[in-house]
C-alpha cells in the first residue's frame, strides 16, 4: 500500500516493454517501478532466457526468473500458462531448448531429478507420492537409504529436521492414518532430507482447506527463517500475496513481469496474468423458483472394497434444487461428491433413496434415459468421462446425445446435422480450434471444456450437473462459462455445482451445502458465509445452518474477492 | 449468424463433393496406407534375407509367388479363400472397435460350421432350406459360444481373452468328440474320414462361372456383410455407441451407454460373424463337416483385423493378400522352396504392421497437435487486438 495514487505497481523487465502491463480503460502509464528486494549474494536460483518447443506449441519461451536466496517467491499464471514446464525444467524433469539455469551463481546442466536434488533443488508434487502401507519414517527413507541408513540415524534426521522446521513429524505413523496436511509435511520433509535447500511446491494448497492452508504457510516462513528457498506455484492470488516476498507472473508461456507482494492487490495481480479484466463469479438478482427440479430423497449408497470392508460412501442424502437455482456441494476431495454426480446420473447405483427429475422417478433408470429426461452432465475428469479424446470434435458433439436431434434420431446418427452444429458450437461458445475435424486431444483443456459445456447446454437440460466446471481451465474460458451457467440459471435451469473452488461456490451458488464423510452435514447462505466459516464446515468441525460467525473480517488479501459478492 | 458461406457450399452437389475431399485429411490418409505398405516391404525384406541364408533366391521366390497369383484359376481360388478370411476378420474386428480381444474366433467358427453343417445334413427338407438352416445354425451356435465369453466377462468379470482361448480348446475337443460314428459323424461307406452327414448337391450355394473356375456366391454375401459392418459402426447409434465404448469406458458410461449390454452384444455379434465364416467352406466346397475342415482361419482372422485396421476394406485386402500366399505357398513347394517362407512373410507382416501402426498412430497425433497449435497461433496472430472476451457473452 505503499503506492496508493497508481494501481500500477509491477516492476517489468525494461527490454520487454511491449508486454509492459497497462489496465484497460485507464489513463495511468505503467510507470512504477517496484524492484523486488535484493538481497546479498548471488540468488538461489536464476533462469535465463528459457525457451522449451513442444511440438505445435511453445510451452515457455524467454522465461526470466531471479529467486533470491531465503525467500518464498511465487510464480503465478492461469492454468496452461507454463508454470509447472517451467518447473519441470528447473527440476531437471525437461529439458529446455534455450536459456540457462544458474543455482548459487554456478550456471548447471540438469538432465534429471536426481542432478536437481544433488544441487538442493527438490520438488514437492501436486500429487503425493507416497507409499499407505508404510510407515512416515519408511516412506523418507525410500530411495534414499544411502544417506542415514534406514534406522537411528535416519529416525533422529527426521526429527531433527522436523523440529527444526516445526513440522510435528511422528517417524512411526502409518502413511494410511495422515490426512492430507500431514501428507504434505511429509513430502516436504521428504524433500529436505534429501538435502534440499530450494523446494518447489507445485499448487500445494489446492488439496487444503482454509485452515490447513494458514498452516502450511507457516510452516513455509520457518523454512524461510532457516534460509532456505520456497519457490511457490500457484494461481490462487491471495494466498500467494499472504505467503510471497516476490511474486512473478508468468502468462502465454513467457514471464511477464514482477510484481511486489506488498503493494499489489489480488485484483491487479490477476489482471496481469490474464491481461484483462478480471472476470468473478459474483452474485446477481435471484432467479430462484419454488418449482423442483431435482429431487433427492435419503440416497444412500454402500461399496464393499476387496477386503470385504463396508464403506458408507453416501447416506441420507436429502436435496432439492429448483428451477432457476444453483445449488453448490462444498467439500474436501473425497468425501463423497463424485460418488453423489454418479448416483445421480446413474452410473453408480444408489443402495437407498430416491431420485426424481421434474416429478418423474429416475432411481432406477438408466444414464441414457436420465439424458434423454433433461440431465446434462460436466464431468469432473473430461477425458476420462466427457471426450472421445482420439475422435474429431463432431463425434464429441454426438457423445451422450446420440439419441436426441440434431445429432441422431430412430437408431441412426446424423453426421451431417452434428457437423453443422459442432459450427455452431465452436462460434458460439468460443472453442478456438482450426476445424471440427480435428480430434479432441489436440484443443487445449478450456476449449475442450467449452464444447463439453456447449454440447451439454445445446440440449437445454433442465437440470445441469456441472462438477469443477472451470477446473483447468484458463481465466478467460472460466469466465465464458460462468457466464453460460449464469445464462442457463436465468432461463430456468437447475444446476448442481460441485467445486473445489470456494470462491466459485460462493459467487455462483444460490444455495450452499457442504459434504462430509458421504452425508450433507451443514448449509450455508452464500451471500453471508465466508471461506474459513466454509472451511471449518468442510473438515466437519460444523455442522446445521452456519450462520454469520462474528470472526474477524477477512484479512486484506482477500478483498478483492469479496467486493463484487457483498 | 455469419455461416454465410457454409450455408453456399453445402447448396451445389459439385462443392458438396469438394467439401467432402476439403473434409478429407489427406495427410491422415497417407499415413494410414503407409504403415501396411510400410510392413509389407519390411516383411518381403526379412524373407528375402532368410532365403539368402538359406542360399535360395529371393527375386525367384517373389516372382513365383507374383507369377503365379495372377493366373486366371489362381485368382478365383484366392478370391474364394479370401471370402473366408474376411468373415473371419470381419468377427475380430468387431470386437477390436469395441476393445475387446475376441481370440476364440477359431472356436467359434468350428462350432459354427460343425453345427451348421450338422443341422442341414440331417434335417431332412429341400435343398434351399438346408442352406438358409446351416446359415443360421451356423451363426447361431458361433454366437452361444462366444456368448459363453461374454457371460462369463460381464457377470464374472472374466477376462475374455482368457474365456475365449480356453473355448477353443473345448470346442476343438467337443467336436472331435462328436465327430464319432456312435455320436453324431457319419462314415461314408468305403472312407476313413468321418464328417457330418453330407449335403446334397442342391443344398450347395450358387457360384459364378468363370474362365478360371467357379467364383463362390458367398463373396457377394461377404460384399454385403462388408457395406453393412461399415455402415452399422459409423452411421447407426448402436455403432457410435460400440465405438464411444471401445474408445473410453469413461467416456461411454457417462454418455448413457450401457456398457455391459454392449459388450455382450458386441461379442454375439463376433461370434456370430465367426460362426459364418466356416459356412463358405460348407455350402461351396466341403458339403460336410470333416476332419479336414481348414484349421486356425480364426487365428488368420486376427492378423487379417489387424493388417486391415479394423477397416472393412483393409480387412478385404488383406484377406486376398492372405488368400494369395496360402495360393502361393502351393505353387513354392514344387520350385524346391519350402513353403513354409509363406509363414515368415506373414508373421513378418504382422509384427511389424502392427508396430508400424502404433507409430504412425503417434506419430500423426502429435502432428495434428502441432498443427492445430501452429493453425491457432497464427489466427491468434491474426485477429490480435480484437480479442475482446465480452465477444462471447
Amino acid at each position: 500500500m505503499s503506492n496508493p495514487p497508481s494501481p500500477c505497481v509491477f516492476s517489468l523487465r525494461p527490454r520487454r516493454e511491449r508486454l509492459c502491463f497497462t489496465r484497460r480503460n485507464s489513463p495511468q502509464e505503467c510507470a512504477i517501478n517496484a524492484p523486488t528486494p535484493q538481497a546479498a549474494g548471488a540468488p538461489a536460483v536464476e533462469l535465463r532466457g528459457i525457451t522449451k518447443r513442444f511440438p505445435g506449441v511453445v510451452a515457455n519461451h524467454d522465461i526470466n526468473l531471479t529467486v533470491q536466496r531465503g525467500t518464498v517467491h511465487a510464480l503465478v499464471g492461469e492454468n496452461g500458462a507454463g508454470k509447472s514446464t517451467l518447473m519441470k525444467i528447473l527440476y531437471g524433469m525437461q529439458r529446455p531448448d534455450e536459456g540457462t539455469i544458474t543455482v548459487d551463481g554456478a550456471q548447471v546442466e540438469l538432465h534429471s531429478p536426481a542432478d536437481a536434488i544433488g544441487r538442493g533443488i527438490g520438488m514437492v508434487h501436486q500429487h503425493f507420492m507416497l507409499a499407505d502401507n508404510l510407515t512416515v519414517l519408511e516412506n523418507i527413507v525410500l530411495g534414499a537409504e544411502k544417506l542415514y541408513g534406514i534406522g537411528g540415524k535416519a529416525r533422529a534426521k527426521i526429527t531433527e529436521i522436523s523440529d527444526a522446521y516445526g513440522l510435528g513429524i511422528r517417524p512411526d505413523e502409518l502413511m494410511e492414518n495422515l490426512g492430507v496436511a500431514d501428507r504434505q509435511r511429509v513430502e516436504i520433509l521428504k524433500v529436505l532430507y534429501r538435502g534440499a535447500r530450494t523446494l518447489i511446491l507445485d499448487e500445494p494448497t489446492a488439496v487444503l482447506v482454509p485452515q490447513e492452508v494458514d498452516a502450511l504457510f507457516a510452516n513455509l516462513r520457518e523454512l524461510k527463517s532457516e534460509g532456505l528457498t520456497v519457490i511457490f506455484i500457484s494461481h490462487k492470488l491471495n494466498e500467494v500475496l499472504a505467503v510471497a516476498d516476490a511474486i512473478t507472473v508468468i502468462r502465454r508461456g513467457t514471464t511477464v513481469g514482477d510484481a511486489d507482494p506488498h503493494a499489489v492487490t489480488a485484483k491487479q495481480l490477476a489482471e496481469m496474468m490474464v491481461g484483462s479484466e478480471l472476470p468473478s463469479p459474483e452474485s446477481r438478482e435471484s432467479t430462484v423458483t419454488t418449482v423442483p427440479v431435482l429431487q433427492v430423497e435419503s440416497l444412500g449408497l454402500v461399496e464393499v472394497d476387496p477386503d470385504g470392508i463396508e464403506r458408507t460412501l453416501l447416506s441420507g442424502i436429502n436435496l432439492t434444487i429448483h428451477k432457476g437455482e444453483i445449488l453448490g456441494i462444498a467439500g474436501v476431495e473425497g468425501n463423497g461428491q463424485a460418488e453423489l454426480v454418479e448416483a445421480i446420473m446413474g452410473m453408480r447405483k444408489p443402495d437407498a433413496g430416491l431420485i426424481q427429475l421434474d416429478g418423474q422417478d429416475l432411481t432406477h433408470v438408466h444414464t441414457r434415459a436420465r439424458r434423454e429426461a433433461g440431465m446434462g452432465y460436466i464431468p469432473e475428469d473430461r477425458h476420462r468421462h466427457g471426450l472421445l479424446l482420439e475422435a474429431p470434435l463432431w463425434e464429441n458433439r454426438i457423445l451422450g446425445h446420440v439419441t436426441e436431434e440434431p445429432s441422431g434420431s430412430k437408431g441412426l446418427i446424423h453426421p451431417k446435422a452434428a457437423r453443422k452444429d459442432t459450427e455452431r458450437i465452436v462460434r458460439e461458445y468460443d472453442v478456438r480450434t482450426p476445424g471440427i475435424e480435428v480430434t479432441a486431444s489436440s484443443l487445449s483443456g478450456g476449449n475442450q471444456q467449452k464444447l463439453i459445456v456447449g454440447r451439454e447446454m445445446s440440449h437445454s437440460p433442465k437440470l445441469l450437473i456441472a462438477s469443477h466446471p472451470t477446473r483447468g481451465v484458463d481465466v478467460g474460458a472460466q469466465a465464458q462459462i460462468w457466464d453460460h451457467i449464469r445464462t442457463a440459471q436465468r432461463e430456468g435451469m437447475a444446476v448442481l455445482l460441485i467445486s473445489a473452488d470456494l470462491d466459485e461456490l460462493i459467487g455462483l451458488s444460490d444455495t450452499l451445502r457442504v459434504i462430509y464423510r458421504g452425508r450433507l452435514v451443514a448449509d450455508a447462505d452464500p451471500s453471508t458465509v465466508t471461506p474459513e466459516a466454509l472451511g471449518t464446515a468442510m473438515t466437519g468441525a460444523a455442522t446445521g445452518h452456519i450462520e454469520e460467525t462474528p470472526t474477524e473480517p477477512p484479512t486484506d488479501y482477500t478483498d478483492a474477492d469479496h467486493e463484487a459478492g457483498e | 449468424m455469419s455461416d454465410n458461406q457454409n450455408a453456399g457450399s453445402a447448396g451445389g452437389g459439385s462443392s458438396r463433393i469438394r467439401a467432402y475431399f476439403d473434409r478429407l485429411d489427406w495427410e491422415r490418409i497417407g499415413l494410414a496406407v503407409a504403415a501396411p505398405v510400410l510392413a509389407i516391404l519390411f516383411a518381403a525384406l526379412v524373407t528375402s534375407v532368410v532365403l539368402l541364408i538359406s542360399g535360395k533366391s529371393p527375386t525367384l521366390a517373389l516372382s513365383d509367388i507374383f507369377s503365379y497369383d495372377i493366373h486366371p484359376d489362381s485368382t478365383v481360388a484366392i478370391l474364394n479363400r479370401a471370402t473366408t478370411y474376411f468373415l473371419a476378420g470381419l468377427a475380430v474386428a468387431l470386437g477390436f472397435r469395441m476393445n475387446l480381444f475376441n481370440i476364440g474366433v477359431e472356436g467359434q467358427y468350428r462350432i459354427g460350421a460343425f453345427f451348421g453343417a450338422y443341422v442341414a445334413g440331417v434335417v431332412s427338407a429341400p435343398g434351399p432350406v438346408k442352406i438358409i438352416l446351416a446359415i443360421l445354425v451356423g451363426v447361431l451356435a458361433g454366437a452361444l459360444w462366444a456368448g459363453i465369453a461374454a457371460v462369463l466377462k460381464v457377470t464374472r468379470g472374466v477376462n475374455e481373452v482368457i474365456a475365449s482361448i480356453m473355448l477353443n480348446y473345448i470346442a476343438i475337443n467337443l467336436i472331435a468328440y462328436l465327430l464319432q460314428t456312435n455320436t453324431l459323424g457319419y462314415q461314408p461307406p468305403g472312407s476313413n474320414n468321418v464328417s457330418t452327414k453330407p449335403l446334397p448337391a442342391d443344398a450347395m450355394f450358387f457360384t459364378i462361372g468363370t474362365y478360371g473356375g467357379q467364383i463362390w456366391g458367398f463373396v457377394i454375401i461377404a460384399v454385403v456383410l462388408g457395406v453393412g459392418f461399415h455402415l452399422l459402426l459409423s452411421r447407426t447409434r448402436f455403432g457410435f455407441d460400440l465405438r464411444t465404448a471401445g474408445q473410453s469406458d469413461g467416456a461411454a458410461q457417462a454418455s448413457g451407454v450401457n456398457v455391459k449390454r454392449m459388450i455382450l452384444t458386441a461379442l454375439l455379434l463376433s461370434g456370430g460373424l465367426a460362426g459364418l465364416a466356416g459356412i463358405p467352406e460348407l455350402l461351396q466346397d466341403a458339403g460336410s463337416y470333416n476332419l479336414t475342415f481348414p484349421p486356425g482361419i480364426g487365428f488368420t482372422g486376427i492378423a487379417i483385423a489387424l493388417l486391415g485396421r479394423n477397416n472393412p476394406i483393409g480387412i478385404a485386402l488383406g484377406a486376398l493378400m492372405w488368400g494369395a500366399f496360402d495360393r502361393a505357398s502351393n505353387q513354392l513347394g514344387f520350385d524346391g522352396f519350402q513353403p513354409e517362407i509363406t509363414l515368415i512373410i506373414e508373421g513378418t507382416i504382422v509384427i511389424s504392421v502392427v508396430v508400424a501402426y502404433e507409430l504412425v498412430r503417434r506419430y500423426g497425433l502429435k502432428r495434428q497437435q502441432s498443427r492445430v497449435g501452429r493453425e491457432l497461433a497464427a489466427a491468434a496472430a491474426q485477429a490480435a487486438g480484437s480479442k475482446n472476451k465480452e465477444a462471447a457473452a
